[in-house]
């Protein structure tokens, strides 16, 4: 195959990539020629993958993600590794071990997170798509503080292989960019079986974007209207609503009783996958070399006590708390109990409705630096944890402003019905198109 | 209540290395947390979730995999094509 180059050299001026790629190749294919970014916690054979942490400095990985083999046999330009919370453990990419990104719509402003230096691209410009992980929203929080769309595919829908773990049960890979029909063209590339990823499914997207939502039955869950959301946000994601009301869908009012402790069940369960994920983080085989003159629990944590920071060293301090003796029974088996809950919510409504509307944060982008303490942080998750925790697919997509920053919604589906998802939004993208 | 010697137990567990300076501010943060994780008391609901899950598994022949180069490329320390660790004894 023809093997051309293109010249990549943006001026990033919100530190949204951690890697440029100055002069990627590319092949033919769906996606010839389109320079793509990659969130650093997705393995790129050759360049070098931190996922924005000290510990992985200098680490480059001897392999591809599947989803980046897939890309770039599809043509695409690798045109850099993006910046983005530490392990993935943030909404607002502060907590990156090599400085935030800034948000190109107000550069006093957090871009989101985790996934925050790929929004910032495609909100900038930089790059046309970009590949971004979502564990808990991280892929929709920034797309809906940097005016972007992002989709979280169905959990097993885009195999997971080469994504380097933070919480399996929870994270996907999916795509961001400036419109649905990029969006949808890049899930197209990535979706489908991987015998490497034991948890994806055969379920290939070969989809084209339709705008005709007749019909089509929305669930508007109070909760995601109620305590703690901005009712200016509120009253813009109603008002793209009625909109899609007008496009022939039809909005039945309900409720996800389960939202009550979902958060706290999020936590818990993150956090104790985290604290095991990460132990493989030992100075041994990749990263900065731990002493190995010394022993292994004071080299193993001199290494770790520099190598990550504080965000990262809290959630795996929680989790290992979550899972200990004694503890175990009063959070980590009450939060599965919690979770099971929330599928039964969702599993619930969707024998009702076709797709679920609502914010996909509760408040526009927030100043950096305003969120100094981890709960208050935490609580930003609030709409956008369920659907990772039942494993639905969700996509958000620019629907106006407030204080001139844009604002989300979020549209969530059945599990593999991510078409209709895609579908939902591109009608109103198409509604509200100038 | 967590106190400063749970969080200290709990940083040795983990292998956090943890230092006085973190042990005040960890505690604090964690009290704010594990208080706010207390309204998972509130969940009804079975114990037990059983799901419609089977083991993939794949025949046991050797397939192409990453070659001794590339696997010790990233080690910190290496001796005689092994990856060097500290000691464990």
């Amino acid at each position: 195959m023809a093997v051309h180059t293109i010249s990549f050299e943006p001026e990033d001026r919100y530190n949204a990539f951690l890697k440029v790629c100055a002069k990627p190749t590319h092949g033919e294919g769906k996606l010839a020629g389109i320079a793509i970014a990659v969130k650093d916690n997705i393995s790129t054979q050759g360049i070098e993958t931190t996922c924005a942490s000290k510990i992985l400095k200098g680490y480059v990985p001897p392999y591809d993600a599947h989803a980046v083999g897939l890309i770039k046999n599809a043509g695409a330009a690798i045109a850099g590794k993006t910046n983005m919370d530490e392990f993935g453990m943030g909404t607002s990419t502060e907590n990156s071990a090599f400085g935030p990104t800034l948000n190109p719509c107000d550069t006093s402003r957090v871009p989101g997170g985790s996934s925050g230096g790929s929004a910032a691209a495609v909100a900038a410009g930089m790059v046309r798509m970009a590949l971004g992980t979502d564990t808990g929203g991280s892929i929709r929080c920034p797309a809906a503080f940097c005016g972007i769309v992002g989709l979280k595919p169905t959990y097993g829908r885009v195999s997971r292989y080469g994504l380097i773990a933070y919480a399996n049960s929870l994270e996907t890979i999916g795509p961001m960019a400036n419109n649905v029909t990029d969006v949808s063209l890049l899930m197209s590339v990535i979706a489908g079986h991987d015998r490497k990823d034991t948890t994806s499914h055969d379920k290939p997207f070969n989809h084209t974007p339709s705008a005709d939502i007749k019909g089509l039955r929305i669930g508007i869950p109070g909760e995601y209207f109620g305590k703690g959301v901005d009712p200016e946000v509120a009253v813009v994601v109603r008002r793209a609503i009625a909109r899609l009301e007008e496009l022939g869908a039809v909005t039945v009012p309900c409720s996800i009783p389960s939202m009550e402790y979902a958060l706290a069940a999020y936590y818990v369960i993150c956090t104790s996958e985290a604290s095991s994920n990460l132990a493989r983080f030992d100075g041994v085989r990749y990263g900065p070399a731990a002493d190995t003159r010394k022993s292994w629990h004071a080299a193993y944590q001199d290494i770790r006590k520099q190598g990550f920071g504080p965000e990262v060293r809290r959630r795996i301090m929680l989790g290992t708390f979550a899972l200990s003796s004694g503890y175990y029974g009063k959070y980590y088996a009450k939060a599965q109990v919690a979770r099971e809950n929330v599928r039964k919510d969702f599993a619930r409504l969707f024998s009702e409705v076709d797709v679920l509307c609502g914010p996909t944060m509760p408040t526009i982008a927030f100043k950096l630096g305003e969120k100094s303490d981890p709960l208050s942080m935490y609580l930003s998750d609030i709409l956008t944890v369920p659907v990772n925790l039942a494993g639905i697919p969700a996509i958000s997509l620019p629907c106006g402003k407030v204080q001139g920053m844009p604002v989300g919604l979020q549209i969530m589906g059945r599990p593999f019905e991510d078409e209709r998802v895609i579908d939902a939004a591109y009608a109103y993208e198409q509604a509200v198109k100038p | 209540m967590v106190t400063e010697k749970d969080v200290e137990h709990i940083g040795e567990l983990a292998d956090i290395g943890i230092d006085s300076v973190d042990l005040a501010t960890f505690t604090g943060q964690f009290n704010a947390i594990v208080e706010y994780f207390d309204v998972l008391d509130r969940v009804q609901g079975e114990g037990a979730v059983t799901r419609d899950l089977y083991n993939v598994l794949r025949e046991d022949v050797v397939e192409p995999s990453l070659s001794q180069d590339d696997a010790l490329r990233n080690a910190g320390a290496q001796e005689d094509g092994f990856i060097k660790a500290p000691r464990v004894m």
